[in-house]
C-alpha cells in the first residue's frame, strides 16, 4: 500500500505562520527524514526553522557548503530511503540545476522549494519576482519533464509541501515548490488537518528500478543497504542500472519513458481552480501571489457586471495544455500578468488560437490589484 | 596467499581500463582490505564522480553504488551516510574529481570529520578527458593543455586535507601494495573521516607526454620516487627533490 493516512505532527487547529514556517511544518507532516541547505534570501528560514524542528522530531537536517552539495546530498539521503528535501532561491536554484538533471535521470525523489526574488543574478534579494518558472522546466541540460506547482497562500505552502513530497515519490522526479518572496515572508492563518495523506515509494526486492514493462511506467525504488547491490548512475542505463552510453536504444527508451511518465500521467497530476469563468469574456491565467491580486481584480469587476473570469495555475508543469486549450474556445481573450518578462504566456499561447495579452511587471513589486483592473478594463 | 576477490566483483562486467593503468591494481587492493577485514560488502555503499577511477567501484563492484555526478561524490555521500549511519560509505574517486572540481566538498567533509573513507586515485591529470593538467600535476610536466610544461606547483593533498580536520590521512603508492592494503584497512576501522592518496600510474595519458618508458617502467620509476614519511625525516631537501613522501600523516586509529 503506498499511500497511508497519518497524524498531522502538529495538532489540527488554526495557526498563524509565515510562508517558510509553513514549507517546514508541512516537510515535517510529510515526514521528510532529510533536509540540506545553504543560507540565501528570501528562503533562509525555512533551514532555519527546520534545524530547530528536526531536532524535536530526529530527522537530519544539516547546512551544507552550498547549493551544488545541498541538493547532491539530498540525492544520496533520498537513495538510502530518507524522503529528501532542499530549498533556495534564484543563485542557488542556478547552482543546483547539474544535480536536478542527475536527480531526474536516476529517478531520485526529491523536493526543491524555490522562493523566487528578483533576478537576473544576485538581482534584489528582498524583493519579489516569479523569473524562475522556466527554468524549473528547462533549466538542466537535456532538459526532461518535471513537476512545478505555484502556492497563492501560506496555507497552500502548507499544503502543497505535503503534496510535493506525495508526487515525488510517486512519480520519481524532482518536484518544485515554485513560492515566491511574497508569500514566502507573508504572514497569514492556516488550517491544519489532523490527519493527512502520505505516498510511500513502493520498493520491490529485486525488481529492475529503473525500468518497467510500460513506456511511460515509473519502477520501483529500492534503497541502499538492503542488499540490493545497486548501480545508480546518471549516465545512460538500462533497467538495471548497467551503464549503455553509446547505444542509441538504451537511450531513446529511457528518455522516451522519462518524458512519457509525466506527459501521460498529467491529468492526474495537474491542477488548477476556475472563478467566474462560466460566461466569461475575458480570462486572467495566472499562478502564484499574482493570482491573489488577479482574483481580487475579477471580484470587483464582477460586481461592475464585467465578464470576467479566471484560471489559476496551481500546477505549472506539466502545463495545463488542455485546461488552456478549452478556456481559449470560451473567451474572446486571455489576459497574463506575471512577474517575469513573459513566461508562462508562452506557453498559454502554444495552446490557445484566442488572442493572448501579456502583462509583465519585473520592478521587484506584486502586481497590484489595481494594475490587473485597469488593464482588463483597457481590454473589456 | 592469492585470493578470490572475484566474489566482489559484479557478475558480467569486464574491467576496461587502459594497459598498464594504476587503479586496476588500486581496485584489488582495496578489494583485499575489504576481504581482510571481512565486511559484508553489501552492508558498504561506494560512492564516485566521473572520470576512470570512478569506475573502480561502479559498475565493477558487486555492491551498492552511487555514480554521481564530477566533483560531487562526497556531497553524495554526505546525504547517504548522514541519513542512514550504517552504512559503511567509501568514496573513491581521481585527483581532479576530489580535488579540484569537487575541492571544497573534500575540505568540508574533513572538517565535519563525518565517518567517511574517501580513497583519491592520483595519477596526477584528468585520464578519462584525454590527459589535461590537474591540480596534482608535478610543476614543468607535460599535459595536453601544458605543453611548456606545467607552470604551477601540485598541491599537497593530505596537508591540505589534514589541516581541515581528517581524522586519518596517508599517502601511498600502488606499487606500496602491502602498506596499501593496510592504510585502506585502518581508513576503514577509522570512526570519522579518513582520507588516503593512492598514487597510480596513467601511462596511456600522462606517462606517453612525459615519456615515462612503458607501463612496467612507470611502476619503477614509481617505486624509485616513493619515500617513507621517517626515512624523508632524514633527507635534505636536495635529496628530496622529486620524491613523494608517502606514509601516514594523522592516525586517527589510536
Ligand atoms: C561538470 C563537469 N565538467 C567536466 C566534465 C568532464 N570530465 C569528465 S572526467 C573529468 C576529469 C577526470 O579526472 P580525474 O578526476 O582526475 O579522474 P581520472 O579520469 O584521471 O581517473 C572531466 C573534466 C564533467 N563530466 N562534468
Amino acid at each position: 500500500m503506498a499511500w497511508r493516512k497519518v497524524k498531522s505532527i502538529l495538532p489540527a487547529g488554526s495557526y498563524y505562520f509565515s510562508g517558510n514556517e509553513a514549507i517546514t511544518e508541512g516537510a515535517v507532516a510529510a515526514r521528510c527524514g532529510y533536509y540540506a541547505g545553504y543560507p540565501i534570501t528570501p528562503a533562509t528560514e525555512i533551514l532555519e526553522t527546520i534545524s530547530v524542528r528536526f531536532r524535536e522530531t530526529g530527522a537530519v537536517s544539516i547546512q551544507m557548503e552550498d547549493e551544488i552539495a545541498s541538493i547532491c546530498s539530498c540525492i544520496g539521503a533520498s537513495w538510502a530511503g530518507a524522503k529528501a528535501m532542499t530549498a533556495t532561491s534564484g543563485p542557488g536554484f542556478s547552482l543546483m540545476q547539474e544535480g536536478i538533471g542527475y536527480a531526474v535521470m536516476t529517478e531520485t525523489p526529491v523536493v526543491i522549494v524555490d522562493a523566487q526574488r528578483a533576478g537576473p543574478s544576485t538581482g534584489q534579494a528582498t524583493r519579489v519576482g516569479s523569473g524562475d518558472i522556466m527554468q524549473a522546466r528547462w533549466g538542466t541540460h537535456g532538459a526532461m519533464p518535471i513537476i512545478a506547482l505555484s502556492p497563492w497562500s501560506v496555507q497552500e505552502l502548507y499544503d502543497q509541501t505535503i503534496n510535493a513530497f506525495n508526487l515525488t515519490e510517486k512519480y520519481r522526479v524532482p518536484v518544485f515548490l515554485m513560492a515566491e518572496e511574497a508569500t514566502a515572508h507573508l504572514r497569514e492563518r492556516i488550517d491544519i488537518a489532523g490527519e493527512i495523506k502520505l505516498f510511500d515509494r513502493e520498493k520491490k526486492p529485486g525488481v529492475a528500478a529503473f525500468g518497467t514493462e510500460e513506456s511511460d511506467g515509473v519502477p520501483p525504488m529500492p534503497i541502499f543497504g538492503e542488499r540490493e547491490k545497486l548501480l545508480v548512475t546518471g549516465s545512460t542505463h538500462d533497467a538495471y542500472g548497467i551503464r549503455k552510453t553509446d547505444d542509441p536504444l538504451t537511450q531513446e527508451k529511457l528518455i522516451g519513458r522519462l518524458n512519457n511518465k509525466i506527459v501521460n500521467k498529467r491529468e492526474e497530476i495537474i491542477e488548477y481552480e476556475e472563478y467566474h469563468l462560466k460566461d466569461a469574456d475575458i480570462a486572467i491565467v495566472c499562478y502564484g501571489f499574482t493570482a491573489r491580486s488577479s482574483l481580487f481584480s475579477v471580484e470587483r469587476l464582477r460586481e461592475e457586471g464585467k465578464k470576467v473570469g479566471m484560471l489559476r495555475l496551481k500546477t505549472l508543469w506539466p502545463f495545463a495544455d488542455r485546461v488552456i486549450s478549452n478556456v481559449g474556445s470560451r473567451v474572446n481573450r486571455i489576459f497574463v500578468p506575471e512577474m517575469n518578462m513573459g513566461q508562462v504566456v508562452g506557453e498559454v499561447v502554444k495552446y490557445t488560437s484566442c488572442e493572448v495579452v501579456p502583462y509583465n511587471q519585473v520592478n521587484g513589486e506584486v502586481i497590484q490589484p489595481n494594475t490587473i483592473t485597469e488593464h482588463l478594463r483597457r481590454l473589456l | 596467499m592469492a585470493r578470490d576477490l572475484k566474489q566482489y566483483l559484479r557478475p558480467g562486467v569486464t574491467l576496461s581500463f587502459c594497459p598498464g593503468c594504476g587503479d586496476r591494481i588500486l581496485l584489488r587492493l582495496i578489494l583485499r582490505a575489504i576481504d581482510e577485514l571481512k565486511i559484508d560488502i553489501d552492508d558498504m555503499l561506494f560512492v564516485s564522480g566521473i572520470g576512470c577511477a570512478a569506475w573502480i567501484p561502479s559498475p565493477y563492484f558487486n555492491a551498492d553504488t552511487l555514480h554521481t555526478l564530477h566533483g560531487r561524490a562526497i556531497a553524495f555521500a554526505t546525504g547517504a551516510k548522514m541519513f542512514n549511519p550504517k552504512l559503511k560509505t567509501m568514496v573513491i574517486s581521481g585527483d581532479g574529481d576530489l580535488a579540484d572540481i569537487g575541492g571544497n566538498h573534500l575540505i568540508h567533509a574533513a572538517r565535519r570529520n563525518i565517518d567517511l573513507t574517501v580513497i583519491c586515485a592520483n595519477n596526477m591529470n584528468y585520464a578519462m578527458t584525454g590527459g589535461q593538467v590537474c591540480s596534482t600535476t608535478p610543476q614543468g610536466a607535460f599535459t595536453q593543455t601544458t605543453p611548456q610544461g606545467n607552470p604551477y606547483r601540485p598541491i599537497d593533498l593530505c596537508k591540505l586535507v589534514q589541516a581541515a580536520g581528517a581524522t586519518y590521512v596517508a599517502r601511498y603508492s600502488v606499487t606500496q601494495r602491502f602498506a596499501l592494503i593496510n592504510s585502506v584497512e585502518r581508513a576503514l576501522q577509522t570512526r570519522g573521516f579518513s582520507f588516503i592518496e593512492a598514487l597510480t600510474p596513467c601511462p596511456v595519458q600522462f606517462g606517453r607526454r612525459n615519456q615515462l618508458g612503458a607501463p612496467a617502467d612507470m611502476l619503477k620509476s614509481l617505486v624509485g620516487k616513493c619515500v617513507m614519511k621517517e626515512d624523508a625525516e632524514n633527507l635534505s631537501s636536495e635529496e628530496l627533490k622529486g620524491k613523494i613522501i608517502t606514509g601516514e600523516f594523522s592516525d586517527g586509529c589510536g
